[in-house]
């Protein structure tokens, strides 16, 4: 067995765009030149960049939500971007994702039980009951209580909100979760708890994470590879040791001298 | 519901329907006469103890034929959205979510269907066809369903971008899953405001039909045959006219207060979406 659970290579986007004169010319805009990564099973690849750098389009394409133009991703063995149909929705079990907005990401008209079974109802796992059994179960190990399963998303915060995204995309005991800045909308003290439970959950469940932010503060607490993306292309890749010591590029550098606290350390170094 | 109540527009439209609802069912409790039953001998008396609306041209209770009219109206408008919100529904859900082609092609025939005045289409057609509660309710139900398509198709344009219809997708659901389960459930409220105020434009497309002889066929009674009957009389017989008049003008602002209520409630900022 490879210790490579996903790999991408040269993944190419490209969004046209009309601009001038009554829109009839093009503008063509690189969401992703040529982005290739590699994530080692049960471990954590962060991918770091501001915002409109393709971080978000590289995970939608991951995860087939979006076609991209060119490339290839080989999830556990498998060519992902060339599965048809029946292959994909099966695919699908075992590569999930956690989204940004906690409050975009559920249904407000579901009940919490029935968001989180969602999984379960589609690929029909289990009986009626055992759904249940394992919502409830499932809801507890993301630090809710079974009680909460018949009320609405709206009864929640926003850290409960996300963890409650955390359980519907492992309930089916996913093997690679692709989290796309799964903290950047909570308050700081709710970003350690929600971080917490995610490195809590991998190590529980053996989950290989991809994670996607724009917040290197973010990234040191869970990753142990970090790519940073800046205008669709991947500029630096490296341990999260190696970033934070010493980083090569320019970019690299403002994007951790960003972070409150840390510029002083590196003029220092 | 509550929120509902609060909202006077709404209040007074939910009122003012409910009132005419209730007087519909009830009709065959609440007439005092046969609204079909001729009698010759009481042609066009004037409101009365007896006649609380006067007689017709006939000698038939005004009173019963209101009443009895007012169900066929009702029905006639509650049909007719009823086939209008399901066609715009399906249409607008299909639009909206494959887009492309098929989104293409739908839109297109709206805007063909939008051009056409869809009062002179409908004549067109009833003129074809025998005048009948059926054929005018199914007429006007297949030349009113535009609005709502338009409603649903931007409705699901935006929804199907929401993360939790990606989250659905992510976890592998099919089409169908995602339509009926995430993307229809949050579409309707503003479909709910256009199927009220649909409703009083149906009441009134089907009154005049039945004005100009082309809807409801005598003897049956609607509002709009009453005032057809009633206008070689308008002269010397104001009841034949006013009556009818008023029940439509107060069932159709009954439903566009409520429709406009419903819509402040929704979405306080949208002026005129339809």
């Amino acid at each position: 067995m490879s210790d490579l659970i996903l790999q991408a290579h040269h993944l190419v986007k490209t969004y046209s765009q009309h601009s001038g004169t009554l829109g009839l010319q093009k503008t063509r805009i690189r969401a992703l030149d040529d982005v290739s990564l590699q994530l080692k099973r049960g471990t954590t690849l962060a991918v770091v960049g501001e915002s409109g750098s393709g971080k978000s389009t590289l995970a939608r394409g991951l995860m087939r939500l979006l076609p991209l133009d060119s490339g290839q991703v080989i999830f556990d063995q498998q060519d992902f971007l060339s599965m048809d149909k029946q292959a994909l929705r099966h695919a699908r079990k075992h590569i999930q994702m956690v989204f940004q907005d906690p409050f975009a990401s559920l249904n407000p008209r579901m009940r919490i039980g029935e968001i989180i079974a969602e999984g379960l109802v589609i690929h029909g796992v289990g009986n009626a009951r055992q759904q249940r059994d394992q919502v409830m179960h499932m809801l507890e190990k993301v630090g809710l209580k079974a009680e909460d399963s018949p009320k609405f998303p709206h009864q929640f915060s926003g850290g409960q909100r996300q963890r409650i995204g955390i359980a519907r995309a492992l309930i089916l005991q996913p093997k690679l979760v692709i989290c796309d800045e799964p903290v950047s909308a909570l308050d700081v003290s709710v970003q350690a708890q929600i971080l917490l439970l995610l490195k809590q959950l991998q190590t529980e469940m053996g989950l290989s994470y991809l994670f996607i932010t724009h917040d290197l503060r973010v990234v040191r607490h869970i990753a142990d590879e970090v790519m940073v993306m800046q205008k669709g292309k991947v500029i630096e890749q490296g341990s999260v040791e190696n970033i934070y010591n010493a980083p090569q590029e320019i970019y690299t550098q403002q994007l951790l001298n960003a972070i409150p606290g840390h510029a002083k350390r590196v003029a220092i170094a | 519901m509550k929120q509902l109540f609060s909202n006077p527009l709404a209040l007074t439209g939910f009122v003012l329907i409910s009132l005419m609802l209730v007087l519909a069912l009830l009709a065959p409790w609440l007439a005092p006469y046969d609204p079909d039953a001729i009698q010759v001998k009481d042609i066009l008396l004037s409101p009365s103890a007896n006649h609380w609306m006067g007689t017709d041209g006939l000698g038939r209770d005004v009173w019963s034929r209101m009443l009895f009219g007012g169900r066929i109206s009702l029905l006639v408008g509650l049909v007719a959205v009823g086939i209008s919100t399901a066609i715009g529904i399906i249409l607008g859900a299909i639009a909206g979510y494959y887009r492309g082609w098929v989104d293409t092609v739908i839109m297109r025939l709206v805007d063909i269907m939008l051009s056409i005045p869809s009062f002179f289409l409908i004549l067109a057609v009833i003129a074809f066809l025998s005048p009948s509660i059926t054929n005018v309710m199914i007429v006007i139900g297949l030349t009113s369903w535009m609005g709502v398509t338009r409603l649903v198709r931007a409705e699901f344009l935006s929804l199907t971008q929401r993360e939790f219809v990606l989250a659905s997708a992510a976890l592998g659901a099919r089409d169908w899953r995602i339509i009926f389960k995430h993307c229809l459930p949050n579409s309707l409220t503003p479909v709910l405001v256009s199927v009220v105020l649909g409703i009083a434009s149906a009441v009134l497309l089907e009154s005049g039909l039945s004005f100009l002889g082309l809807g409801v066929q005598a003897p049956q009674a609607s509002w709009g045959n009453i005032l057809t009957d009633g206008k070689e009389y308008i002269q010397f017989a104001w009841w034949l006219s006013l009556f009818p008049g008023l029940a439509i003008l107060i069932t159709v602002l009954g439903y566009n207060l409520l429709g406009e209520g419903l819509r402040e409630l929704f979405d306080p900022r949208s002026t005129n979406s339809r």
